[in-house]
């Protein structure tokens, strides 16, 4: 029964050296770890809060990044079809302008060919008309020469005026 | 779930009832046995005149004796007394065991207890006994392991990964806030903390300092467990409000005579309390101690049993076996021991700082059900 019986001086120094621990403890080992646990208990949160949101974000930005690469997409098709069109109106007038101008060339041309032709014939009417006159002349003094064809012709032609 | 249990409990009784009539009558065999027995040995080894030396405390840290000569370590002897003032000296002024001196007046009694020669002196003993030089050093090591740690996370800041002993300690600091105080004190827990950390950590050094060899039984002794549970008791009756009170003082819905019954049962479960938390991690703490230096005592039981020693060698294999099981046992109990104490302050507080809110909701949800 010796083991049951309280002992006044180990309760003494229990006490003391248990409050003094406690004391001591409490200040300057509890407090700064318990704080420390809560703070880094706080910023593994925050932190996971945070990647949360930028994972959002990134997804909106993902988002939005496609959006715009649609958009761009779209724009390109567009003015490629844009220039595809001005180059075939191009090409249709080119080809419109050059016909017209051929056609204009060749009537021109054709003019031309006309006018000289005319001027030609012109001319070699006349040619003919001189010679025809010439070659006239030449048949009348050969035959004309003679008197008795002159007067033979002039009675001719007195005939017909007669008979006219 | 619990219809497993309630089978369980009725089977151990059944067996128990079966088994104790033999048991009784074993007993008294093995008592009159043992009768037989100490005569013949008490010259040779008395087992629990050892054990007991080892388990109560001491004025002298005993390590060893080889022969007749022994080895210790005298301690500092400070008394009191209003006749003669204080009187500081050595334990080794008294002698040793087999003889004893008397110094200033004063000598140790067959308990190794100090008293006076004049039987009517009253004087306390404030010596630094056995025990005392043993929870110095525990608190010593205590804060010096408390105060580095705590070093460690001023420098490191919150955001550093804990290393070496930091990184042992912070699941256990985290255990007694995460499942002790968070559950049983709610939101309140944070005021706890410090109480709860250093009880923990005091009984839990101390348990495994008692457990090294020629250590001192200083969680195991009945005026420190005591002492440990009056300041849970004395925090728990501070922080006691008045819904606590009232509910132990004037259970509110119970008939007066039944309130003659009810409030002396709720005063001493009061007070039962921390007896019971004292008398528990004394009485596990003690246990192991005794069950490790028995199986240790069998030893030399054996070989002084016959003519030669044989036996004794023979035995120490299964005792050597059975105490390093015993070791390995005891430093899980200390720590269970320290968790357990510090639970249970934490749930008595826990139960002292409950407001009545979850409680009178009940009540009122109750008395609508019967309305």
């Amino acid at each position: 029964m010796e083991l049951l019986k309280p002992a006044l001086g180990l309760f003494f120094w229990a006490l003391l050296a248990f409050m003094i621990v406690f004391l001591i403890l409490k200040k300057f080992a509890w407090k700064p770890i318990l704080n420390m646990l809560n703070e880094r208990e706080t910023g593994i949160a925050n932190a996971l809060q945070t990647a949360e949101k930028v994972k959002g974000e990134m997804s909106a930005m993902k988002a939005e990044n496609e959006q715009l690469m649609k958009q761009a997409h779209e724009e390109r098709s567009a003015m490629l079809k844009e220039a595809k069109e001005i180059k075939e109106k191009m090409i249709t007038d080119a080809k419109e302008l050059a016909k017209t101008e051929a056609n204009k060339i060749i009537l021109d041309a054709q003019d031309q060919i006309n006018r000289s032709k005319m001027a030609a014939i012109t001319e070699v009417k006349n040619e003919i008309g001189l010679l025809s006159v010439a070659v006239a002349e030449k048949i009348l003094r050969n035959q004309l020469s003679q008197d008795s064809a002159q007067d033979a012709y002039v009675k001719k032609l007195t005939e017909e005026i007669k008979m006219n | 779930m619990t219809g497993k249990k309630y089978l369980y409990l009725v089977g151990l009784a059944c067996t128990l009832l079966m088994v104790l009539p033999f048991a009784k009558s074993f007993a008294q065999e093995h008592v009159a046995e043992a009768k037989v027995e100490t005569k013949e040995e008490a010259s040779k080894f008395n087992a629990s005149e050892i054990i007991f030396g080892h388990v109560s405390d001491a004025h002298d840290w005993h390590f060893f004796s080889v022969g007749e000569h022994h080895v210790s370590l005298p301690l500092p002897i400070i008394i009191y007394s209003k006749t003669k003032g204080l009187s500081i000296f050595s334990s080794a002024k008294f002698g040793h065991e087999e003889h004893r001196e008397v110094h200033n007046g004063y000598t140790l009694d067959e308990h190794n207890k100090i008293e006076s020669e004049d039987k009517s002196e009253s004087f306390y003993d404030l010596s630094i006994t056995k025990n005392v030089l043993s929870m110095l050093i525990g608190v010593v090591l205590l804060l010096i392991i408390m105060l580095n740690v705590a070093k460690k996370y001023k420098q490191n800041g919150a955001h550093v990964a804990p290393s070496g002993f930091q990184n042992a300690l912070e699941p256990v600091i985290m255990f007694v806030r995460d499942d002790v105080a968070k559950p049983t004190l709610g939101a309140k827990y944070q005021k706890y903390m410090p109480l709860l950390l250093t009880l923990f950590f005091f009984i839990w050094i101390n348990n495994m300092l008692g457990l090294l060899p020629g250590g001192a039984n200083f969680t195991g002794n009945i005026t420190v467990t005591a002492c440990l549970a009056l300041i849970s008791f004395i925090i728990l009756l501070i922080n006691a409000n008045k819904h606590f009170w009232g509910h132990l003082l004037n259970p509110p819905g119970v008939p007066l005579p039944i309130k003659f019954l009810l409030v002396p049962i709720e005063i001493m479960s009061l007070f039962i309390k921390p007896i019971a938390l004292a008398i528990r991690l004394f009485a596990n703490i003690l246990a192991g101690h005794i069950i490790i230096l028995s199986i240790i005592s069998l030893i030399f039981i054996f070989s002084k049993m016959g003519q030669n020693p044989a036996a004794g060698y023979g035995f120490s294999i299964v005792s050597l076996a059975f105490s390093i099981f015993m070791f390995f046992l005891e430093l899980m109990v200390a720590a269970i021991q320290a968790f357990i104490f510090t639970n249970l302050t934490a749930v008595f507080i826990g139960q002292a700082i409950e407001d009545g809110h979850g409680h009178e909701e009940h009540d009122h949800h109750h008395e609508e059900a019967t309305a």
